[in-house]
């Protein structure tokens, strides 16, 4: 079991190996689908981006929030379907040198590419966890991109230990979900 | 509609809130039955993690998950007209309550109301019938495993081998993107739309109901063996527990059609039923 503190530096990523458990601590930026084409394409154009997007640890998830005091409070934060973000996440990881993605399902070999090029690794959360993972939310500052709604707005997460995660493509171009997927027995 | 001991909006609320928050027990024990005999490390640990999750909602009464998914709602029974707007009541009062995350959008300008309802929206199937009581049961659908749905018109001469391969690759195909372990709906017959309703209420019946006809509970048996032979596992990522049971649903269909649809239900399959009489609503967690 391996315990990650953010920032996570591209030698730590590298060293990261296919099937490690992972418990990740330190800063996380949420991002689904909408994050992803607005960030992309006001960094195109020259626009403004969030802070902190560079080299982070970049969750898919949309979660279930409340306002608590001033701040907020997570219900309900577990990994959504990676794959939809398939066609832009090349592109986010080599702009922003994204370091670590966290998500459920994989991602396509293209990603795979960029993630061995500048050092990013795929950590697989387990999807539907939702309430133990917010458990390791410790603080919430935003949202960005407010307009976006609830699910699709940039949120930045305190962790203490989230996890468990799994190393399931790493900056080698190596996936778990190729390896499972080419030994599948289709016995039908 | 017959005096209810309690409104229906507020029944609604009460099903919203324990369908999000406690699994059904008979995936709780398919659950403990998987982590007994997985020996796959990764697959272990996927399980355990899903185990401890679901306590922890109970226990703090929280949504299992954070995709609460979109409502779909089955009403049977002695209902009049308001019985929709009631739902959509209670619907919008458990967006907030329990709370639920809004996630009905258009589809094209992908503009969210907050309320989880919009423009027909919640999906409610009615069957209305000459008993004492109505019925309402809900599944709740995420979008993870609810766009891995899959309809094919097979020729007739495809057969029940046919409808095995598809239904085999379907779930084979999908990987890990729908949660697995998951519960495997099927539609056989009907037409393409009836096909596509029959998988999805499929998944309303717990996993020990037995299916009543020998034949369909032998391709239950068969197809769940076959999917859990493939290695794909927990969350994809290996393992011999990729779905907890399938469940076939059939009807007639037209001469020249062999409709088949798949519709996966993530290892969390939500659901909740009330069966209300003038005197009382009991509560349980499957068709």
């Amino acid at each position: 079991m391996t315990e990650l503190r953010t920032p996570v530096s591209e030698e730590t990523v590298r060293g990261l190996k296919l099937g490690d458990t992972v418990y990740l601590t330190g800063d996380v930026i949420t991002g689904r689908d909408e994050m992803h084409a607005r960030a992309v394409e006001s960094a195109e154009s020259g626009g403004p981006v969030p802070e902190g997007i560079e080299e982070s640890v970049l969750y898919h998830c949309g979660p279930i929030v409340v306002s608590e005091g001033s701040g907020w409070k997570a219900i309900a934060a577990g990994p959504t379907t990676s794959a939809r973000m398939n066609s832009l996440e090349p592109e986010m990881i080599r702009r922003f040198r994204i370091r670590a993605i966290i998500g459920k399902g994989g991602m396509s070999a293209e990603v795979g590419k960029a993630m061995s090029e500048t050092g990013c690794v795929y950590l697989a959360a387990v999807g539907g966890t939702a309430v133990s993972l917010a458990e390791s939310i410790v603080a919430i500052r935003g949202p960005e991109w407010s307009d976006l709604g609830m699910a699709e707005a940039m949120w930045r997460f305190e962790t203490d230990r989230l996890g468990p995660l799994t190393v399931a493509m790493d900056s080698d171009g190596n996936s778990l979900y190729e390896n499972v997927r080419s030994r599948l027995v289709r016995d039908i | 509609m017959i005096k209810l001991p309690e409104s229906v909006d507020q029944i609604v609320v009460n099903l919203l809130k324990a369908a999000n928050t406690k699994l059904p027990e008979d995936i709780g024990w398919a659950l403990e039955a998987a982590a007994g005999w997985e020996t796959d490390p990764t697959a272990r640990t996927q399980l355990g993690a899903i185990m401890d999750n679901v306590k922890k909602a109970e226990t703090l009464g929280r949504p299992m998950c954070q995709d609460t998914g979109i409502p779909i709602f089955y009403v049977k029974g002695r209902f009049d007209g308001s019985v929709g707007a009631e739902i959509s009541k209670g619907l919008k009062r458990a967006t907030e309550t329990v709370p639920l995350r809004p996630n009905t959008v258009d589809p094209l300008t992908r503009k969210n109301p907050g309320d989880n309802l919009g423009k027909g929206m919640p999906i409610i199937h009615y069957l209305p019938m000459d008993d004492q009581f109505t019925e309402i049961g809900v599944l709740i659908k995420g979008a993870g495993s609810e766009n891995m749905t899959r309809l094919a018109m097979l020729n007739p001469s495809d057969g029940i081998e046919g409808v095995k391969r598809f239904v085999v690759e379907s779930v084979l195909d999908a990987g890990g993107r729908p949660c697995p372990p998951s519960i495997v709906g099927v539609g056989i017959g009907g037409t393409a739309d009836g096909c596509a309703a029959m998988a999805k209420e499929a998944l309303m019946f717990p996993l020990d109901s037995e299916n009543g006809d020998p034949i369909l509970r032998e391709l239950e048996e068969d197809l769940f063996v076959k999917i859990n032979s493939s290695g794909l596992g927990p969350m994809g990522l290996g393992g011999s527990t990729t779905v907890l049971g399938v469940k076939v649903r059939t009807a007639y269909c037209h001469t020249a059609s062999l409709p088949v649809a798949v519709n996966i239900g993530c290892w969390a399959t939500r659901r909740a039923v009330a069966r209300i009489t003038d005197s009382s609503v009991e509560y349980r967690q499957g068709a």
